[in-house]
């Protein structure tokens, strides 16, 4: 999703003079062009993720538009005090980019896994984050967060879905399979490795997959169709590469239990830990708590 | 005000009034922005912005009471020349280099003045800072350092000495300079003077400063006033 980032940071720059770019260190064979487009609009403000958030919130109370990149953990987690102190409680149009959401670096380590940063980005009341899920929502996602005037935090991740899937035009919630099976609501690209599975599975089976882009859930976002489906199957999956914790799970939970929609089964499967006796790839540590394809469709 | 309030942070305050008072009413214009980064001394900032008429003496009868907007950290969005809620140290110094940055790179005149303690370059983040604001030669930004030596539970030499300051700060690209906190034409002069990259005033200064009893003294970090301190500390500035 770098390249799709650098693109449509370029094309946004186009149109907007105000937009700065800061990233602790990061962007090599990825943000190359978009360097070179910004010019001295592009910062390296060097490992200093504490000062990088305090300058683009100094910068976004000077009318500039910061956009702040960097390994997801690195970006959320290192200056979390700059983020709430800086950013949130002066309501500043900071965009933070975090990238490789959930294991998305894999057997680099646990350090650099970021698989509680919605739920701890959203306990900061104005943060809206984006989950795009395949590379075409990049853009969409762009110019959605240019436009909040409040803080955003974009999560990236890999797309895997297949090279010939046309993915439906971007909104926060779409339906990206359907059947009499379960209803499937996932946040984040991991959806992409669920996709044909669930496609080649009869009907009677196969799930009606959901893929949510926009947190926090907004009750008036819910579409009908998704609410006539819960109520209809009654059996309900919520999957995120996030902890349980602060996560859509107990969100989607919540907002239900609000408008009396009730379900018999409700099935979280969620990233359970930063630490397993071994590790691995994303892939691996995907399968390791259980929200692996395999996974998944045994508990169909 | 703190003594109507019951509440201390007194000493903090005396230490740096008197370059907020050179600054709101000698140095800083329209185009100027002021980081207040120890935020513990929002009360001597809030007299300085009462003292140019920005606080008017309703407001500061509110201080640290229900219903204010001058809590004993400044709050954040609310008075205007206050730009950000600080109170937890290290962070106005990024806060300082961005803005400083951003008016560079958009041509936009004006200085920004950033007040930080000395405990506060204890703060790995306020070096992250200096070294940005050196790195992008920030010749629009002055970091002025409270030097009064003490800090919450004892003094920065005992805690985490980084003295003398000034010569472990000199291997930056920076203009530095120590004066007398107290004496407003030194620092006048000092603030005046033609400026060449970023720079950093350290003001030798005492806290506590014109109460006899509170004069570096570390208690009056937090400490209250009593009926009868409250009357001689009175007496002993009015004398001033």
């Amino acid at each position: 999703m770098r390249t799709q980032l650098s693109d449509g940071l370029i094309k946004l720059a186009n149109q907007n003079n105000e937009m700065i770019f800061l990233t602790g260190d990061l962007g090599f064979m990825a943000l190359e062009k978009l360097r070179d487009k910004l010019k001295e609009k592009f910062i390296n403000v060097g490992i200093a993720e504490q000062n990088m958030i305090g300058v683009a919130a100094g910068m976004a109370s000077e009318g500039l538009i910061p956009w702040v990149y960097s390994i997801a953990p690195f970006c959320y987690a290192r200056p979390f005090e700059q983020i709430r102190n800086d950013v949130s409680f002066h309501n500043l149009p900071v965009k933070l980019i975090g990238n490789g959401g959930g294991y998305g670096y894999g057997v680099m380590g646990a350090t650099h896994h970021a698989i509680e940063d919605y739920g701890i980005l959203l306990t900061l009341t104005n943060f809206r984050v984006f989950i795009p899920c395949f590379n075409e929502d990049i853009y969409p996602v762009l110019k959605l967060s240019n436009s909040n005037e409040k803080p955003t935090y974009i999560r990236l991740g890999y797309d895997e879905s297949d090279q010939e899937y046309v993915p439906p035009k971007y909104e926060s919630w779409r339906q990206l399979t359907r059947g009499d099976g379960p209803v499937i609501i996932v946040t984040g690209p991991i959806a992409t490795t669920y996709i044909k599975a669930f496609e080649k599975l009869e009907k009677k089976k196969r799930p009606n997959l959901w893929i949510l882009c926009e947190l926090p859930i907004l009750e008036e976002s819910l579409p009908k169709n998704l609410i006539e489906q819960i109520n209809l199957t009654k059996n309900l999956f919520v999957i995120e590469e996030h902890v349980a914790q602060g996560g859509i799970g107990s969100q989607i939970s919540l907002v239900l239990i609000k408008n009396n929609i009730s379900v018999k089964r409700f099935t979280h499967l969620f990233a359970t830990s930063h630490h397993f006796e071994k590790s691995g790839s994303q892939k691996y540590l995907r399968k390791k708590c259980g929200i692996d394809l395999n996974n998944v469709l045994s508990r169909l | 005000m703190h003594f109507d309030a019951g509440v201390g942070h007194i000493g903090g305050n005396l230490s740096c009034i008197d370059i907020l008072i050179v600054l709101f009413h000698k140095l800083i214009s329209s185009n100027d922005k002021f980081i207040l980064s120890k935020g513990h001394s929002a009360g001597a900032l809030y007299i300085a912005l009462w003292s140019i008429n920005i606080l008017k003496d309703s407001d500061l009868a509110t201080f640290h009471q229900d219903d204010t907007l001058l809590a004993g950290h400044p709050l954040p969005n609310k008075i205007k020349n206050i730009s950000f809620a600080t109170g937890s140290l290290g962070h106005g110094l990024s806060l300082s280099a961005g803005i400083a940055l951003s008016k560079k790179i958009k041509s936009i005149k004006g200085q920004v003045f950033c007040l930080t303690s000395d405990g506060e370059w204890q703060e790995g983040s306020t070096w992250e800072a200096l070294i940005f604001s050196c790195h992008h030669n920030l010749d629009n930004l002055t970091i002025i350092v409270d030097h009064n030596n003490l800090q919450g539970f004892g003094s920065t030499n005992d805690i985490a000495s980084m003295s003398p300051l000034n010569k472990i700060i000199n291997g930056f690209n920076l203009e530095v300079i120590t004066i007398n906190g107290h004496s407003p034409e030194e620092m006048l002069s000092a603030l005046k003077k033609k400026q060449n990259k970023c720079r950093m005033i350290i003001l030798e200064t005492k806290k506590g400063n014109g109460v006899s009893f509170m004069e570096n003294k570390m208690e009056w970090h937090y400490l209250p006033l009593n009926k009868d301190q409250y009357n001689q500390a009175i007496q002993e500035v009015d004398r001033v």
